[in-house]
Parts: structure tokens; C-alpha cells; sequence
């Protein structure tokens, strides 16, 4: 089996064309890119706030609660209900891409609100102390402190989206879904596999650039890992490094 | 509500065969995470790795982990064995983490207390950590537990059984009480797994119970000028 698997990723017939997989993996990340764009907006903003304000946490815990709806479901219910009411392309995308923005929802704004849940107390209390404003607590203190679990939120979300838009091809989304999909209606074992590796790795890489940009985004006074060269300034100014302080 | 009335044998079949394939990973993946997650707390450098490890398997998407199970396994695609496998790699993805945080909720010096008695680290293990664990563990699984019942209906898509067959007829037939009648079966089989847990989580901790049952009275001793604080 492993050999036809090979030959079906490797033939360059299936690399080209518009339902090649060069076509496919592009579909799969630009839904994947729409999806989070639109759900970060709506979700990190609002966890941000939730998490700044202390108010709306039943809105956290109601997003939580709703994952436990089978994404299965979701996606056939909308795809039922909007399909017929939508026309052209739209009808095959349209209910897809809204369940995909609603599964990316929770984790977001989970991650988001906990970020800034965590900041301690007196570390608000001192920026405020300084004469920060509101916005400008919130901007420079609390988010660069709440972004690693912010994007601990958007790597969760990341990997939601990409493994139900493969499952939303059955409702008639592009994407590398289409091989899984397509080849289990026919039979093609080769070319299903193909797409299931295929999918595997998407997944794997878009997390590892994801796990890259988080270490390039959180700052290194949260971490610990200061450069050499600030240490030894920070040493040769008599001042020892935060990360040692604690 | 018609084709609800007309097939409830079918539904009670689906739902058992879901709670099934969602139950026995769930267990399966206890027991291995329990070990991974001991081997991994007890050496600072294998916390990492083994959390990265985990977490490379659950980025793999579900329906592509059904399809791939049949190539390691060795198994025909419609067999059940390969849903119980995936979803048990999964289980052990979120629960290693779990167990790891769970070990570590143990106060140092309850560890040391057992350590000072001579248990040697499996009978700490199994008499002092893992007791004192079950809140945090079962967290993990009750979040497993949920996430669990979700995905196994997507192996409707490979053919095997069980209540997300409901979604997929109700979808492609036009059926919406169909569909409903599975979305509504996954909800209540998760709030079903998830009471079961917290119920189960409830006995093996009875001390937890018996504190907020004196909490009365622990305040009130607070209230004397005695130090309780090494009690609590």
C-alpha cells in the first residue's frame, strides 16, 4: 500500500491543474487564513476587554461549553439550513467558513482573556501607578504580558480550523479535504492516504511557524532568555538581570 | 420529531457503539498517560519533550488520523480498532500535560512527609500523588472526555459506526430530525461522560467533601487565636 501512496504523492500529474495538490494546499491555507482573520477580530478584542474589564466571564465560560457540539453537526445543521438559501460558490463556502469562524471562536478568546486574567495585580497597580492611562495599561502592560497565552489561543485555534476545513470538503469546500473526501467515495485508498499525509504535514508545519512566531513575539523580560549582550551590559552596570531577581 | 419516534432502536444502538469508541480510549489513554507523565515530572529536562512530543500528535487532524491508522496498524479501514487507537493518541496528547500539572499540585512537603515515612516512589506514587492529583486529573479528562465524544462522530466519514452516522444520513438525505437527533445524542452523551467523571472524581477524594463540610467550623476556629494554619 505505502508504495501506491508514494507513487500517487509523487506523480506530477497530481501536483498541477486546478484540483491538483499545489491548488489544493493553496485553498486550504487561504480558507484557514480568512477563518482566523475573522475570528481574531471578533474574539481577541473581545477577550482582551473581558479580561481588562472583569466583565462578561460567562460569555468565556459559554464559548467553552459550546465545544462540546460535534463539529460534524455544526457544519451539516448550517450547510442544511444555508445552502438551499445561498446561490453558486457561495453555497458550498459560505456555511463552511462561518462553522470554521465559529469552532476558531472559543479557544481565541479563551486564550486571550486568560492571558490578561493572569497579569498580576501589582503589576497593573504599579503601571497605573506611573500614570498610564486605561488604554495604555492594557496596550503596554497587559497584552505584551498576555501574548504568550494569547497565542497559545491562536495556535489552538490554528490547528481547529485546518482539521474541519479538511472535513468541511464533504459540504463542498476546496482544500486538501477534497482528496480525503473524494477518495473515500470512490475507493482510491492511494489517493485518500495521500491527502491524509498531505494534511498531517500542513498541519505540523503551520504549527511549527506558529510555535517560531511566538518565540519571535513574547518578550524576552517574560521569558528569561535575555541575549548575552544585554546580560553583560546589565552585569557591567551593576544591575543583575531581571529573569535572576526571581 | 416523526423519524426520532420511527428509529429509536437505531439511536440507542449509535449511541452505545459512540459511547463506546469514546469510553474505551478515554481509560486506555489514562493508563498510558500515567506513567509518561510520572517519567516526565520527575526529570525537569523530559517535561519539555515529552509535552512536545504529545503535542505533535494531537496537531494531526482527525479524519487524516483515521485514514493513516489502517498504514501503522495494519488494519482494514472500516475496523473499529483504528478509531480506539487515534483516539486514544489524542487522549494521551491532552492528559500527559494533565498529569504532569497533576503531580506537580502535590505540596512538596507532603512528598517529603511520605519520603520521611520510607515509601519508596511507586508507593508514593500510587498512595500519596496520584489521590491527591484526581481534581487536576480529572479536569484533564473531563476535557478529553468532551473533546473525545466530538471527534469520534467524524468516523462516520470512514464508515464506522456510531451516532455521527445520524449527522451524515440526516445531511445527505435532507433529514434535519435526523441531524438534530445526533447533535442532541453527542450533547447529552457528553454531559453524561463529563458528570460520570466529576461523580467518580467525587468518591476517590472524600477529604475534599469532608473540608467543605467543616468549613464552618474551620472558620470558626480561624476565628480563634490559635494557629490552624498547619492543619488546613
Amino acid at each position: 500500500m505505502i508504495p501506491k501512496i508514494w507513487d500517487w504523492l509523487t506523480d506530477p500529474a497530481n501536483w498541477s491543474g486546478a484540483d491538483g495538490i499545489a491548488t489544493r494546499v493553496q485553498e486550504h491555507l487561504t480558507y484557514s487564513l480568512i477563518v482566523l482573520g475573522i475570528a481574531s477580530l471578533i474574539a481577541l478584542p473581545l477577550g482582551l476587554w473581558i479580561g481588562h474589564t472583569g466583565r462578561g466571564r460567562p460569555l468565556v465560560s459559554a464559548a467553552n461549553a459550546a465545544r462540546a457540539v460535534p463539529t460534524l453537526g455544526l457544519l451539516f445543521a448550517l450547510a442544511l439550513w444555508l445552502g438551499p438559501r445561498l446561490s453558486g460558490d457561495l453555497a458550498f463556502t459560505a456555511p463552511s467558513i462561518i462553522v470554521l469562524v465559529l469552532l476558531a471562536l472559543p479557544p481565541l478568546l479563551a486564550g486571550a482573556y486568560a492571558g490578561v486574567e493572569a497579569v498580576d495585580p501589582a503589576t497593573r497597580d504599579a503601571a497605573r501607578g506611573m500614570g498610564l492611562s486605561d488604554g495604555q495599561v492594557l496596550r503596554q502592560v497587559e497584552l505584551p504580558i498576555a501574548l504568550p497565552l494569547l497565542l497559545s489561543g491562536v495556535r489552538a485555534a490554528t490547528l481547529q480550523v485546518i482539521a474541519t476545513a479538511t472535513i468541511a470538503a464533504y459540504v463542498g469546500l476546496g482544500g486538501l479535504g477534497r482528496f480525503l473526501i473524494d477518495g473515500l467515495a470512490i475507493g482510491d485508498y492511494a489517493a485518500t492516504a495521500g491527502g491524509a499525509l498531505l494534511v498531517a504535514v500542513l498541519a505540523l508545519l503551520v504549527d511549527l511557524l506558529l510555535a517560531g512566531v511566538v518565540r519571535l513575539l513574547v518578550s524576552p523580560g517574560l521569558t528569561g532568555k535575555q541575549s548575552r549582550r544585554r546580560r553583560v551590559e546589565l552585569s557591567a552596570a551593576g544591575l543583575s538581570p531581571i529573569a535572576d531577581a526571581t | 420529531m416523526t423519524w426520532i419516534s420511527g428509529h429509536l432502536g437505531d439511536i440507542w444502538r449509535l449511541t452505545v457503539q459512540h459511547a463506546v469508541l469514546a469510553a474505551i480510549p478515554l481509560v486506555l489513554g489514562l493508563i498510558v498517560s500515567i506513567p509518561l507523565g510520572w517519567a516526565a515530572a520527575r526529570s525537569r529536562r523530559l517535561v519539555p519533550v515529552a509535552l512536545a512530543g504529545t503535542g505533535l500528535l494531537y496537531t494531526i487532524p482527525s479524519l487524516a488520523l483515521f485514514i493513516l491508522m489502517p498504514l501503522i496498524l495494519g488494519t482494514k479501514i472500516l475496523d473499529p480498532v483504528n478509531v480506539i487507537v487515534a483516539m486514544t493518541i489524542y487522549t494521551v496528547a491532552l492528559l500527559v500535560r494533565t498529569v504532569v500539572d497533576g503531580l506537580g499540585s502535590v505540596p512538596s512537603h507532603v512528598d517529603a512527609a511520605a519520603r520521611a515515612m520510607g515509601l519508596g516512589a511507586f508507593r508514593r506514587l500510587v498512595t500519596v500523588q496520584l489521590p491527591l492529583a484526581v481534581p487536576v486529573i480529572a479536569a484533564g479528562l473531563r476535557v478529553a472526555a468532551v473533546s473525545n465524544v466530538s471527534i469520534v462522530s467524524v468516523a462516520s466519514l470512514i464508515g464506522v459506526s456510531q451516532l455521527g452516522d445520524l449527522l451524515v444520513d440526516g445531511y445527505n438525505r435532507d433529514i434535519p430530525g435526523e441531524l438534530w437527533a445526533g447533535i442532541v445524542g453527542c450533547l447529552v452523551l457528553a454531559l453524561l461522560f463529563d458528570l460520570l467523571i466529576q461523580g467518580l472524581a467525587r468518591l476517590l477524594t472524600p477529604w475534599l467533601r469532608a473540608d467543605s463540610r467543616s468549613s464552618a467550623r474551620r472558620l470558626a476556629l480561624a476565628d480563634a487565636p490559635r494557629d490552624v494554619g498547619v492543619a488546613a
